[in-house]
């Protein structure tokens, strides 16, 4: 029987397997920063272990870092403890560590596919959920716990049980104006938070092929959003143009072997999928949430939905709870909702093309009255490129902030927060309560949504301007 | 890793659905190099409101969660796993759970209990109806057993049994293979990238 493109790759790295036990998955990649890391040191230290592959590994500095003054010391000393442990552990088991200030220093998921670590066919984790987002090159890649990231640190491997297959297939074109985050905005709200839990899901069809390598990531790196641990995306010609060249992927001889066996990597004909969903791309519009959890959302041209429209109680108690909490009311157009905040970022929509979408939207406008913008580049790569092409000079005309590289609002663990009450609209990935700032309320919306929104104050598409 | 066996305690209801790990423990709380002193993190935003139900007397002291569906949703965070651990939980009953954060319960020993979703609030209803009542989970058995009698079988795999009630490490286990895993790596292929 044929396999999937997820069997092939996890098949490929089966250590070992025995009946009735998870299998020994052997690990590619392991990509480390500040927050996850720190008590799986500890653990190594207590345990007297060491790193197995330090090859195999690299560190930055990212959920903690502010995005001002980036070589002044951290003012918070919870944060700066933190990072300086960081850059401890690093020293003491020989990790490369990219630390801020550094011209290789950024987000985790930003920073592996710009090194062209990130390839084809690979097992990559992370103690961050949104190593999801590495699966749009045809990688296995998803998140871990701490206590994982140890037993990777301690083996380069992992216990795993094979995950289930999902298919999700995009048909059609995606009309102009609609972007890959509006595309799995739709998914995770048409498919739940717990949709894809269990599963590794394949996102196929005419629509994702068509999408650029940003584009990919930033539907992969969602999966985690419709509960599943992995998104992966059939590697082909527009993979191989993005890795071509970067300073790790392979060269010469290497690179024609390597390309050879990464055609291989597509699910079979006659292989099949434990669940599947289908979806028509031209159907989709401008997408944003409305709630508090990622599957609350709704095209930006409907309403706040009433709950009493859910027949599911459970659904309905937290449409309810959602409502209050977002201090929103039930029939309210999406484009009537005001917001303070413009968050520009994140490993979901931090790279150039993302800034490159914002700015050709807000070229020669402003950032309205009362509205503060964040534009927050996923690494200092994509902040140098942005200012090659005078992005940044761009933002700044309009009155947005330029920022240095990090995660930022998108969780506010460094400065960049929302105060209580406050609202934003966020190319972020997360709406959770509290998620940005404690009180503080989160549309997430695509770049494109989001500068247009800057620019009327209120949930706009760049139609609207 | 603290094995589980048996445990015998009372229980609070938690009725909302995608209760995400943001809200158990809040993103300030990551902060924190050490493993310890999460509880006082748990549920940080939601405990301020003196109506919240762990706030309430009749659920002091209790040891099992029983939450709404998708519980444990979005990030990674194992805090979550060890805020729940520390405040005084030893097992956490819902209709689904996000995989990571069930994967990090069952690394340290929180025993995460799925049941259907009209079973678990059967629970809940039980349990407000006399805070006081005790139940007994029983991972040999896989039974959650109610102090008048009623009996609720759960499903966890054999292997996952065996590793929590012997409270075995993952790493030590997966070091028993350790030449299986130089071997492997005697094959991998020259082009795979190094970050050194």
């Amino acid at each position: 029987m044929g396999r999937t493109l997820a069997d092939k790759v996890y098949d490929a790295h089966v250590v070992r397997s025995a009946e009735g036990e998870p299998d020994v998955l052997y690990i590619d990649l392991h990509l480390i920063h500040e927050v996850t890391s720190p008590q799986a040191f500890d653990g190594l230290r207590m345990a007297d272990r060491t790193v197995r592959r330090p090859d195999l590994t690299i560190a930055t500095e990212d959920h903690n870092v502010p995005t001002t003054d980036i070589l002044a010391p951290i003012a918070d000393p919870v944060s700066r403890t933190q990072v300086e442990t960081l850059r401890k552990n690093c020293a003491e088991f020989g990790v490369r560590l990219h630390p801020m200030g550094d011209a290789g220093q950024g987000i985790v998921h930003v920073i592996g596919p710009q090194l062209g670590l990130t390839q084809p066919g690979m097992t990559v984790v992370c103690g961050d959920s949104h190593t999801s987002t590495h699966g749009a090159f045809g990688a296995l890649a998803f998140g871990i716990g701490t206590s994982e990231v140890e037993h990777v640190l301690a083996t380069q491997t992992l216990s795993q049980r094979r995950p289930k297959m999902m298919a999700v297939t995009v048909d059609g074109e995606l009309p102009y104006g609609v972007t890959a985050k509006d595309l799995i905005l739709a998914i995770i709200t048409k498919i739940g938070t717990g949709g894809g839990q269990g599963h590794v899901i394949e996102y196929r069809g005419e629509a994702i092929r068509s999408l650029s390598m940003e584009g990919r990531m930033t539907v992969c790196n969602m999966s985690i959003e419709a509960g599943a641990r992995a998104g992966m995306i059939a590697p082909d010609e527009t993979t191989f143009a993005y890795l071509e060249g970067r300073p790790h992927a392979p060269s010469g001889a290497d690179w024609e072997a390597a390309k050879e066996y990464w055609r291989s990597l597509r699910t079979d004909d006659d292989a099949t999928f434990d669940k599947e969903v289908v979806i028509d791309a031209s159907e989709l519009t401008p997408f944003v949430t409305w709630g508090t959890n990622p599957g609350q959302g709704a095209p930006l041209s409907a309403s706040v939905p009433d709950p009493a429209s859910f027949e599911d109680p459970t659904r309905r108690a937290a449409a309810e709870r959602a409502l209050e909490y977002m201090g929103l009311t039930a029939g309210t157009s999406l484009r009537d909702v005001a917001v303070d905040t413009v968050f520009v970022g994140s490993c979901t929509n931090g790279r150039i093309e993302d800034l490159r979408a914002v700015a050709e939207v807000i070229k020669g406008r402003k950032v309205a009255d009362g509205v503060r913008m964040l534009v927050v580049p996923g690494s200092m790569k994509v902040k140098a490129q942005a200012e090659e092409e005078g992005l940044n000079e761009v933002f700044k005309a309009a009155g947005a902030e330029w920022r240095e590289a990090g995660c930022s609002m998108c969780l506010g663990m460094n400065p960049d927060q929302l105060k209580p009450g406050e609202r934003s609209a966020s190319t972020s990935n997360r709406n959770f309560e509290g998620r940005q700032g404690k009180g503080g309320r989160t549309h997430l919306v695509s770049p494109a949504v989001a500068a247009a929104t800057a620019v009327t104050g209120r949930l706009s598409a760049p139609a609207d301007l | 890793m603290e094995a589980f066996t048996t445990h015998t305690g009372r229980a609070v209801p938690l009725r909302r659905s995608n209760v995400d790990t943001d809200q158990i423990i809040p993103a300030v709380w990551l902060k924190q190099v050490s493993r310890t002193g999460f509880e006082k993190g748990l549920f940080a935003a939601w405990r301020e409101d003196p109506g919240f139900v762990l706030n309430q007397p009749e659920y002091q002291g209790a040891s099992i969660l029983v939450a709404g569906p998708d519980f444990g949703t979005g990030s990674s965070r194992e805090h979550a796993v060890w805020a729940l651990q520390q405040y005084g939980f030893r097992a956490v009953v819902s209709a689904r759970f996000g995989d990571i954060f069930r994967n990090n319960a069952t690394k340290m020993g929180l025993l995460p209990i799925e049941l259907p979703e009209d079973a678990v609030e059967r629970l809940q209803d039980k349990i407000e109806a006399n805070p006081a009542k005790e139940f007994t989970i029983d991972l040999e058995r896989r039974e959650l057993r109610c102090d008048e009698g009623g009996v609720q079988t759960f499903e966890i795999d054999d292997y996952t049994r065996w590793r929590l009630l012997e409270g075995l490490d993952d790493i030590g286990l997966t070091l028993r293979h350790a030449d299986a895993i130089t071997a492997f790596e005697q094959n991998r292929e020259s082009w795979l990238p190094v970050t050194a």
